[in-house]
């Protein structure tokens, strides 16, 4: 059965409809903006906003790995959470057996992180 | 009895929102063609959308303001209308009125998209939250994960600003920012997964619904309790707020991601970093005390009758309200979390509590030690 929001329209007219009403917030907001604020050319004001030297190289740079790191063990854990939001649903129902099946999936999550951990991954260093 | 029965039903019609969209969308479509009536319903919900949003998020900042004044006992706004209840519009026309500054070295697309993303992401997940019986505007059945995955967007958007202003100190900041949210999110989404196991179903009406009896803090007692701590913390680095803010720490980062955007294109991360402390609150409300449910005592009838008269927008507005105080305090009460120790925290305590936990409810559940 298709749930039915406010109104009797399907909800994702109206997911469409905050996608575009956020849009519709930005692109106001910035219009209006151009409209009323001042404007003015100078050389400095284009700079990046650092200490007030020159800025010496681009820094679209690279960056510590440790973040990559977390970034793939969240990857990782949220795939895996997101696979447990259908049996968290119908757990009740499922019984035993899902909880069974649930329970290996989880020992290897478990696993895992252990796994990280022992290897140090969760150490910034 | 009687008469009170006629209170309690009439007190219903009134809170149910459901039905009044019903009448008013049936009187549209006795005046105009079903195709005209649903395209204004539409428009109406956009509008009144953009200015709920909008005076929350106002309305947030000066609360912020307020209660971080009374923290450290400074009056707080006070001159631009009553108790400074202006304030908060005065600052957004400033930032409108102030110049928006052209700058040269930036990648000029993604640094125009970032807002755009940062502020869908929080509209989004803002549209999917009960403000009242029937008064929800994305009525998914799987609601609540419709929110988590929106409310990843947001990271993105945060990554790219800080990214395409090719600078070193938004650059550390969109970093650590996409870290700790990266990594907190993924508290979030175990603690509230805690909680569907509980309520077996994704959909937020029906969540709401099924803390009838008892809200789930009271029915799922210790499983929820530790759910809901782990929540507000990982909900609270989730907004990058409190003893989380190290990505926008002021002493080594200046403004973190948003360092290069000027006037009102930094007034929309502002905006959205205010709305999502009130969606962390919201969905801690909706999740773990009852969304827009009145405040009832089993057995005491007279007392839950009077609660029962606060319209429910108003209990859900409350609800989070009073959550969002309780973040807002933890800014004033712990000093600033370092990096490595901000991911530690995460990965070798909450992650795995939460994973224990989870274990545990699944476990009151079979045994149905549950109210």
């Amino acid at each position: 059965m298709i749930s039915l929001g406010i109104f009797g329209i399907e909800p994702v007219v109206f997911a469409i409809v905050a996608l575009f009403t956020g849009i519709a917030l930005v692109g106001l907001a910035l219009w209006i903006a151009k409209l009323i604020s001042p404007r003015s050319y100078n050389v400095q004001k284009g700079e990046a906003y650092e200490c007030g030297i020159p800025t010496r190289g681009s820094s679209m740079t690279r960056f510590h790995v440790g973040y990559y790191l977390f970034a793939i063990l969240f990857l990782m854990f949220d795939v895996e959470t997101v696979f447990l939001f259908p049996w968290a649903v119908k757990m009740k129902e499922l019984g035993m057996g899902a909880i069974a099946c649930v329970a290996v999936f989880f020992a290897i999550l478990v696993l895992g992180l252990v796994y990280a951990w022992r290897k140090g991954a969760l150490e910034w260093k | 009895m009687g008469s009170e029965q006629l209170i309690q039903s009439s007190s219903l019609t009134v809170d149910d929102f459901g039905s009044w969209t019903a009448a008013f969308d049936s009187m549209l479509n006795s005046w105009m063609p079903s195709w005209c009536a649903t395209l204004l319903e539409c428009v109406l919900v956009g509008v009144g959308l953009l200015l709920v949003y909008a005076l929350l998020a106002l309305f947030y900042i000066l609360y912020e303001r307020k209660v971080c004044a009374y923290f450290q006992c400074r009056l707080g706004p006070n001159r631009v209308g009553p108790w400074g209840l202006f304030q908060a519009f005065a600052d957004m026309f400033k930032m409108l009125i102030k110049e928006i500054i052209e700058l040269k070295h930036i990648d000029k697309f993604l640094f125009a998209l970032a807002p755009y993303l940062v502020i869908i992401a929080s509209m989004l997940c803002f549209a999917v939250l009960p403000w009242g019986n029937g008064l929800q505007i994305i009525n998914f059945n799987i609601g609540i994960f419709f929110l988590l995955a929106c409310s990843s967007i947001g990271v993105l958007g945060i990554l790219l600003a800080g990214w395409s202003s090719n600078n070193k100190f938004t650059l550390v900041g969109a970093l650590r920012s996409g870290s700790q949210m990266v990594s907190y999110e993924l508290s979030v989404g175990l603690s509230i997964l805690t909680m569907c196991c509980f309520a077996g179903t994704l959909d937020v009406a029906e969540i709401v619904n099924a803390q009838r009896d008892h809200w789930f803090i009271v029915s799922a007692h210790v499983p929820a309790i530790i759910a809901f701590l782990i929540y507000l913390v990982a909900g609270t680095a989730e907004t990058n707020r409190g003893p989380f803010d190290l990505p926008e720490a002021e002493s080594e980062l200046t403004a973190g991601y948003h360092t290069e955007y000027s006037g009102i294109h930094f007034g929309f991360f502002y905006l959205a970093e205010y709305l999502n402390l009130f969606i962390v609150s919201g969905v801690a409300a909706l999740m773990f005390f009852g969304g827009w449910l009145p405040f009832n005592i089993e057995g005491w009838d007279g007392f839950n009758h009077i609660m029962g008269y606060i319209p429910s927008v108003l209990w859900f507005l409350i609800k989070a309200f009073i959550i969002s105080f309780v973040i807002i305090w933890f800014k004033w009460t712990f000093p600033r979390l370092r990096i490595d120790q901000l991911l530690k925290l995460e990965w070798k305590y909450l992650l795995p509590i939460n994973l224990f936990n989870l274990v545990l409810m699944t476990v009151i559940i079979l045994t149905g030690f549950h109210f």
